[in-house]
């Protein structure tokens, strides 16, 4: 054999190698090709099974059990809305009681100081105290009633000494309308108060004793904390300050008269037994 | 026994009983009351106090006075004091800060704005 027959042989070799090969190869791929066709027919059937299944009963429940679930959601989110809601008014309700609660001790530790005691300026004293802590104003005057000359007359009073000697016919004024009416006077608005004299109250009580007028009551400005403004336990205080106050002051006065009068019968008492000894 | 001794300096029954009475809302609280910054100093003397409560306008001792003499004294410039006054002015509030006031109340007293000064100051919960 020559050179050139031996190459050619070693080419058909080689060729037959590569061919063998790609047969090979074409044989796996044609395996592969078969595996494939059956995963994809197992695949469909799954789908198929799913389908049936996604319209099957279990399904249905399923689907009832998560609307019911989100009905519930919504109550449970209404409800916990209305619980907040309520707790609100509790909590507006709580500031309201306890607010309340402040007002009836002033009004108890006011009601009780005035009913302390019997001596008619001491009582005077408690009501100024009153009117200065627990309403806070720094002008103000308490008159009585001078049964002789039918006039009022300041007989304590607070920051008014230009006014305080002053004396007030009953009718006279607002202060002398009170009396005569015996209805309470307000200011309706203290931001745009202006006086229309010095003896023109912000507010004026009547110390009454059931329907007997003894005496009034006259606020003339309120402290500067008060920002101008009465509140719901002011109206109250003065309100109780009317009645309570006008019995203290009633009451005191009737004592101090009824022991002068002990004084002086005891005082006669002392003489004649002194004579007749 | 009490955990909270209060001293009230104040020379009118009618605030003493008021803040006296707001104060007994709260729990594990004693309360002393004196008439003045002489009466308080005497009751400063006899038993320990966690908190004063004292009014400026007084006799014979005003609460200024009676503050200056507790933040000069070693043994009492801890206790916390609280001034009270008529007079809603600056003046008379700067002055009691100046002495060493912890808080500061005008009259009227609003007994809610009372109760949470006092419990701030003692740290307690109302």
């Amino acid at each position: 054999m020559d050179k050139n027959e031996s190459d050619i042989t070693r080419k058909a070799e080689e060729f037959l190698k590569v061919f063998r090969k790609g047969e090979e190869f074409t044989q796996e791929l044609l395996k592969e090709n078969e595996r494939l066709r059956y995963r994809t027919v197992q695949f469909e059937d799954q789908v198929k099974a799913l389908q049936r299944r996604s319209e099957g009963p279990e399904i249905e429940n399923l689907k009832d059990t998560i609307s019911h679930l989100e009905e519930e959601k919504t109550a449970l989110i209404n409800r916990y809305k209305a619980v907040e809601d309520e707790n609100k008014d509790f909590a507006a309700r709580y500031l309201e009681v306890e607010d309340e609660n402040n007002n009836l001790a002033n009004l108890y530790v006011a009601s009780y100081q005035l009913h302390s005691t019997l001596d008619f300026t001491e009582v005077l004293t408690i009501v100024v105290e009153i009117i200065i802590n627990l309403i806070g104003t720094d002008e103000f005057g308490i008159m009585l009633i001078d049964e002789m000359t039918n006039e009022l007359s300041f007989v304590a009073s607070e920051g008014i000494d230009s006014i305080k000697n002053k004396k007030i016919k009953i009718g006279d004024g607002i202060i002398g309308n009170v009396v005569k009416t015996g209805e309470n006077y307000f200011e309706e608005d203290l931001e745009i108060f202006h006086p229309a004299s010095d003896l023109h109250p912000i507010v004026c009580i009547p110390l009454k004793i059931k329907d007997y007028i003894i005496g009034v009551i006259a606020i003339f400005s309120l402290m500067e904390q008060k920002n101008k403004k009465l509140t719901k336990v002011d109206y109250e205080l003065l309100s109780m300050l009317a009645g309570h106050a006008a019995t203290a002051i009633f009451s005191s006065k009737l004592y101090s008269q009824s022991e002068r009068k002990l004084s002086t019968i005891q005082g006669f008492i002392d003489l004649l037994s002194n004579k007749n000894k | 026994m009490a955990a909270y001794n209060l001293l009230i300096v104040e020379d009118s029954p009618t605030m003493r009983q008021l803040i006296s009475f707001s104060l007994k809302r709260l729990k594990n609280v004693k309360i002393v009351e004196a008439t003045n910054g002489v009466d308080a100093l005497k009751k400063l003397s006899e038993e320990k106090f966690s908190l004063i409560i004292a009014d400026i306008n007084m006799p014979l001792m005003d609460g200024l006075k009676l503050l200056s003499i507790i933040r000069s004294d070693p043994i009492y410039n801890n206790i916390p004091v609280i001034i009270v006054t008529t007079e809603g002015a600056e003046a008379d509030r700067e002055k009691g800060i100046k002495l060493g006031a912890n808080a500061y109340l005008s009259k009227p007293i609003q007994t809610t704005e009372l109760l949470k000064v006092v419990t701030g100051l003692l740290k307690i919960e109302n």
